[in-house]
């Protein structure tokens, strides 16, 4: 079931197309990236969702509800451009945020204890934020996010700033967050996360979709029958041609890549067994940075 | 709370605590103080302290007599012959300047006197040795003439007029011209700064929001609208607090040192007004009252302090509002305050002509038909109906008041409504350079 759906959005700027005839859908609990190089239009629909600018035509579907100002409070929306007033104070500013979104402020200041002290941050909470480090300020600007449990969360970019061990740290709390109900939508270019924490991507180029699936069948469906085989022996004698092949590495393997017909996989190994030692077969998926490139560089070609 | 309260609550409370804030609200009625102290001090000490000219005069023409008047301002000496012609030696002697009255003089054609001093001689010795000479010369004239002094001591007459207006009941009321003025220009100049100055803090306000781009993460909570209006409004109690503290601290400053340099002669002052205000308005123009102490008091009471009250308050927040909201505008148009130049003319051009404009020709002539016009203005209203405000004749005046103050609301929310679909749209727009044609187009957006 879909969480939230985006049906036929158009969005111009003075003849200019950010966005055109978008459709995705974002199923409910789970962790969506949104993909697209700069300037594909991902703030655009961003803003739009967040209610910050309207659509020129088409629908959000919120939660089975035409998007409304009531939703706004159900949303936490980090942006990529991270921002807090540098003269106030870190709990004064969260309690802040929070009561924006409507929470008491006896209720905006127990959850900002609970999360200053998960993220280790209590004794920051009368400090200044222009005295943190860049590092804590991206923790308290994801606490400002998440604080009024929104249902849906818009993540854009969220681990600029953060070193390794806190960009773990984030990951866990987004997979927390998607395990207790919340709907992720989390905006990039790191494709390696994408592969690491998103269930499902869509992705925006030239301001239009081009493509959209779980992880698992993009890549299938990108797949071009390669097949990567590490093996010891000589292929010389192969009657099958690999594409690319690479001399032994440090453990006296080799690896050559063919491409197959559909089916043809079984044919390979017996023949292939017949020649060298099989050490590895597996079929090589592209990876999300491939097909994002792909689509990019045929996006420019077209 | 709504959150428009809680963003005015956030920007009341986090520029009431700065220390600037506290800095300023403490150090600007000492600063009015202490001026107004300086200004009493000089008065005070202006007949004491200053130096006296002392002139030799070599009278050519002879027709003076030696008659100057002398005392401790300007005292005069005589020369027989004109051989002390170097100045050094006049300086020598305590002199700080020479006069000639020339051999071919004619006091009925007074010219070509000279003065010659190392130091050029200022506008008031200059003033009061012309009374001297003319003093000097009318005396000599009367002898001549053979009148005695006690007889022209009695020609001389003295009309001190007493101003009424009068409302439709047939009851006076006294105005004093200059109580009205002083009163207007000074509530007109309170609009104006704080129209300027927090304005202009609420144009920095935006554009901080802007460069820190924490807008984006409010306006995905609030609109921009309510941004927009929370700092306004926000500013506009930082703004009624300070004004507040300052009255209060600058009248109890002042009156310390009014006490502490007149001493007792304030509570005769007091005395007289009372008296004046127990004298009846007719009774009070024919008792011939010189005295201008009791009649300034008297006037204070005459004032329609309700009506000057109401007016400041009404212009003081719709020209706040009207304005602080383009400020507003002009800083979501732009991304940093160095670029706000262009924008900021429109807003302050019509400004700094109504406060201009106050000074001269509407305090000149405050039922005139540029008065008129520009207390209609809304533009121009708030500063030009305060000026006014003392001198209107609310009983057929009335709607004057009614017309501008309607055009006044009228405006602002025309301007509120102008600046928030600038706002919007510039709030969210970076790195873009915006025109005139840009902002007009904005207009047009959908929300």
């Amino acid at each position: 079931m879909s969480f939230l759906e985006i049906n036929s959005v158009t969005k111009g700027y003075d003849g200019h197309m950010a966005i055109k005839d978008l459709n995705f859908s974002i199923p409910k609990g789970s962790i969506y990236g949104l993909l697209g190089p700069n300037g594909a239009g991902k703030t655009t629909l961003i803003r739009i969702i967040n209610q910050i600018t309207a659509a020129d035509s088409g629908d959000v579907i919120f939660d089975g509800e035409r998007l409304n100002p009531t939703h706004i409070e159900r949303i936490g929306y980090l942006p990529e451009e991270r921002g807090l007033y540098k003269k106030m104070k870190v709990l004064e500013q969260i309690v802040y945020f929070g009561r924006l979104k409507n929470l008491s402020k006896k209720e905006a200041e127990k959850r900002a204890l609970f999360w200053l002290k998960k993220f280790e941050l209590l004794d920051w909470k009368y400090k200044k934020v222009e005295e943190l480090s860049k590092g804590m300020a991206q923790k308290v600007q994801f606490i400002l996010t998440v604080l009024h449990k929104p249902e849906l969360i818009i993540l854009d970019e969220p681990f600029s700033g953060f070193d390794p061990v806190n960009t773990e740290l984030i990951k866990d709390e987004i997979r927390q967050l998607r395990d207790d109900g919340a709907t992720i939508i989390f905006s990039t270019h790191r494709m390696e996360s994408v592969e690491e924490i998103c269930d499902y991507v869509g992705m925006i180029n030239l301001s239009q979709k081009v493509l959209e699936g779980s992880i698992m069948e993009v890549r299938n469906s990108y797949k071009n029958n390669e097949y990567e085989v590490r093996f010891k022996g000589d292929i010389t004698l192969l009657d099958i041609k690999p594409v690319s092949e690479e001399p032994e590495d440090s453990l006296g393997l080799k690896k050559a890549v063919f491409v197959l017909e559909e089916g043809r996989s079984k044919d390979l190994i017996t023949k292939l067994n017949q020649h060298v030692e099989i050490a590895a077969f597996t079929e090589s998926l592209p990876s999300i940075k491939d097909i994002f490139i792909q689509k990019v560089e045929e996006g420019k070609n077209g | 709370m709504g959150k428009i309260g809680l963003i005015t609550w956030r920007e009341y409370i986090t520029r009431v605590r700065k220390k600037s804030f506290l800095i300023m609200t403490i150090l600007g009625p000492i600063l009015i103080a202490a001026f107004y102290g300086i200004i009493i001090f000089l008065a005070v000490s202006d007949t004491i302290g200053k130096d006296q000219d002392r002139v030799l005069v070599y009278d050519e023409a002879n027709v003076l007599n030696e008659s100057l008047k002398n005392d401790d301002r300007m005292e005069f000496g005589y020369a027989s012959n004109w051989e002390a012609r170097n100045l050094d030696t006049l300086k020598n002697q305590g002199y700080t300047g020479r006069l000639l009255i020339p051999a071919n003089f004619n006091v009925y054609q007074p010219d070509g006197v000279v003065y010659e001093s190392e130091n050029s001689i200022s506008i008031e010795s200059k003033e009061r040795m012309n009374n001297r000479i003319a003093q000097a010369l009318r005396d000599g004239k009367m002898e001549r003439l053979g009148i005695s002094r006690e007889s022209m001591d009695s020609i001389k007459t003295r009309v001190s007029l007493t101003a009424l207006t009068i409302d439709e009941t047939g009851e006076a009321k006294n105005s004093i011209t200059e109580l009205n003025t002083g009163v207007g220009m000074a509530l007109s100049f309170v609009i104006y700064f704080f129209i300027f100055l927090y304005g202009v803090q609420v144009m920095k306000g935006v554009i901080e929001e802007k460069t820190n781009r924490i807008v984006e993460v409010i306006v995905s909570s609030v609109k921009p609208f309510q941004l927009m209006m929370g700092k306004v409004f926000g500013l506009a109690m930082v703004g009624l607090t300070q004004i507040v503290i300052w009255v209060v601290l600058s009248g109890l400053l002042v009156l310390l040192i009014t006490m502490g340099v007149m001493g007792g002669e304030m509570g005769d002052v007091m005395e007289m007004a009372q008296s004046a205000q127990t004298l009846p308005a007719g009774q009070l123009a024919q008792s011939g009252m010189q005295d201008s102490v009791g009649q300034l008091m008297a006037g204070i009471q005459e004032l329609p302090i309700r009506f000057l009250l109401f007016a400041f308050v009404i212009y003081f927040l719709g020209g706040y509002l009207m304005y602080s909201s383009l400020f507003a505008a002009v800083g979501a148009a732009v991304d940093a305050e160095t670029e706000t130049q262009q924008f900021m003319l429109p807003i302050t051009l019509p400004l700094v002509f109504a406060i201009a404009i106050s000074t001269s020709v509407v305090l000149r002539d405050p039922n005139g038909p540029l008065s008129f016009w520009m207390s209609i203005i809304p533009l121009t209203s708030p500063i030009v109906m305060m000026v006014r405000a003392p001198f209107l004749n609310l009983a057929t005046q009335w709607w004057e008041v009614l017309l501008s103050v309607s055009l006044l609301i009228g405006a602002f929310c025309f301007t509120i409504w102008l600046a928030g679909k600038i706002y919007r749209t510039g709030i969210l727009m970076y790195g873009k350079k915006v025109t005139y044609k840009e902002l007009a187009k904005w207009l047009f957006y959908k929300a």
